[in-house]
């Protein structure tokens, strides 16, 4: 247990100590995001009946928020450290593949539910947005940064220079997070899209912790649970097999 | 008595090129070990292997008793390695990165040996430096501390003097001694075979992926059979007839007479005596660790081939 507690304090440390980089510019440019779209939409958009736009697009852009750090999180971490070559410090040592799992993960969670409640508190200054089912919303926080940091594990672990790390972040995290859902209800969709984003795993994710403040969702908070569930399980069981294989790490 | 480090039968390819072949080694425990091997021997490989940084093709290797593939946690525990790459962690400063090293072992409580190694390598002025901040000699001594933490019983330095200064060198050498000492099995690579000559007790030779010499560092030494001869700068510069039979070159002066044994250096002696020939300078030379890496290093080629 002190191994994990250990790789899981440096992990904390890590991000800790570059504070500025790693949640107060996402957190400011999550801020800015909402404040030119309350500038160009306010007027114009209204989602759910008796939900503002900006009301609307606050959960959803902290989940974002939380989303992109999670990944960037662990990715960097794990690349910077192969990179580097100071991940031998930890291949080296006696430290499971789960510990080594956990502590990632976990470290992921916490810099995403930071960012991410900087984000919201902020937003509690200016804006009155009741957050009715708390626990609904910490339960897809959770999970959703849980599951991008273990994606964000096996992108830093599979990639071999920042280029191909940078490319699965905007080619693939970037626009599942973006179609997800954060910006619009999936309903105002063409049908086509409407299904499209229905493979999306990132759309329940914001679709469900959206019900944690409003109660309302485009479908059913328990479902989105199921599929969030199933994918980091999924998820997480391909990044232990690759931690417990020494893929790409022990050559 | 357990072996510190077992290696069997263990084959090691990069898709068609086989760094390892083949190799079977035991290691002693309390021994001082050279590995020796031009670049690209296996040396590196060989050593990553035992860590469990690199997984072998084939064949078992064991850490005082516990294989480092099946027992990968009891084996780690048993060894500390000292990387070749002067590798380090940008975030932290030299005694968080030493406490944090200690954690990756279980261990909680470990400022008091901490400290202990800060102060015995020299680091007690860059203790809370950050690692960025470093010379190259200084992170080496980091590398080496980190390595210490969990007082593993067999401890592998992958040229630890590499780039290092005279002084550094020392300073190392004697603190690697000293853990010898303590009971500790030191293995070590190095390209300074006069190192490995004073320190080492036995030495294995590794080329292209093979172990193509083992057997202790006096044996290998004894066994030249390109031995010993006398260099002498002469005045007048002309041998006596007795001598002559014995020269086997003469270039810039010097002349160089083999000898079989250090007896006949007397009989050299009082020939010159006799013919009144002056000696300015005079050196014995004896085969050294390096003569033996040389000629086996040139044989086993021919024989590979």
């Amino acid at each position: 247990m002190t191994g994990f507690l250990t790789l899981l304090y440096k992990e904390l440390l890590r991000f800790w100590k570059v504070g500025f980089q790693t949640i107060l510019a996402p957190m400011v440019s999550t801020l800015l995001y909402l404040l030119i779209f309350l500038h160009v939409l306010e007027a114009h958009v209204e989602v759910y009946p008796d939900v503002a736009y900006t009301i609307f697009l606050i959960p959803g852009l902290v989940m974002m928020a939380v989303i992109q750090n999670a990944f960037a999180n662990a990715s960097s971490s794990m690349i910077q450290s192969k990179i580097s070559g100071n991940i031998v410090f930890i291949l080296l040592s006696p430290l499971s593949y789960r510990a080594i799992f956990f502590a990632y993960i976990l470290a992921s969670i916490v810099r995403g539910l930071l960012v991410g409640l900087g984000v919201y508190l902020v937003t509690l200054v200016f804006f009155d947005i009741s957050l009715q089912l708390p626990l609904w919303a910490l339960l897809f926080v959770i999970l959703g940064s849980a599951l991008l940091g273990a994606l964000g594990l096996i992108a830093g672990i599979w990639a071999d220079k920042f280029d191909q790390l940078a490319a699965f972040q905007n080619f693939i995290i970037m626009p599942l997070s973006f179609l997800s859902g954060v910006f619009y209800t999936i309903h105002s969709l063409p049908i086509a899209w409407q299904y499209l984003s229905h493979l999306n795993p990132f759309f329940y994710m914001i679709d469900g912790f959206r019900y944690g403040f409003f109660g309302v969702s485009d479908i059913s908070p328990y479902i989105s649970l199921l599929i969030v569930a199933i994918c980091l399980l999924a998820i997480s069981l391909l990044a232990i097999r690759m931690l417990k294989a020494g893929y790409k790490l022990r050559y | 008595m357990l072996p510190a480090i077992e290696v069997k039968q263990v084959c090691k390819h990069f898709g068609n090129l086989h760094a390892l072949t083949d190799i079977d080694l035991e290691i002693h425990a309390g021994e001082f070990f050279a590995l020796l091997g031009p670049n690209g021997a296996g040396k590196t490989t060989l050593i990553s292997i035992i860590a469990g940084l690199s997984l072998a093709n084939s064949g078992s290797v064991n850490v005082m008793g516990h294989n480092v593939r099946t027992q990968y946690q009891q084996a780690r525990r048993n060894l500390g390695v000292v990387p070749q790459e002067l590798v380090f962690d940008p975030f932290f400063t030299v005694r968080e990165v030493l406490l944090i090293q200690s954690g990756y072992y279980g261990i909680k409580e470990n400022a008091r040996w901490v400290d202990e190694i800060i102060e015995r390598l020299d680091l007690s002025d860059k203790a809370n430096a950050n690692m960025r901040a470093l010379s190259g000699g200084m992170k080496r001594r980091v590398l080496v501390a980190q390595a210490l933490v969990h007082k593993p019983p067999v401890i592998i330095l992958d040229e630890p003097t590499a780039g290092v200064d005279v002084e550094l060198r020392q300073t190392l050498w004697d603190f690697i001694k000293q853990l010898n000492q303590d009971g500790h099995t030191i293995v070590l690579t190095t390209h300074y075979l006069e190192e490995a000559e004073t320190l080492c007790h036995r030495v294995a030779m590794l080329k292209e992926g093979r172990i193509v010499a083992l057997d202790s560092t006096n044996n290998l030494i004894g066994k030249m059979i390109a031995g010993k001869s006398v260099r002498l700068r002469l005045v007048p510069d002309k041998l006596p007839p007795t001598l002559q039979p014995l020269q086997i070159s003469h270039h810039d002066g010097i002349a160089e007479l083999k000898i079989e044994n250090y007896a006949q250096v007397e009989f050299i002696l009082s020939s010159l005596r006799t013919a009144d020939i002056q000696i300015l300078e005079m050196h014995l030379q004896q085969p050294d660790l390096e003569d033996v890496f040389v000629s086996i290093m040139r044989n086993s080629g021919n024989q590979s081939k």
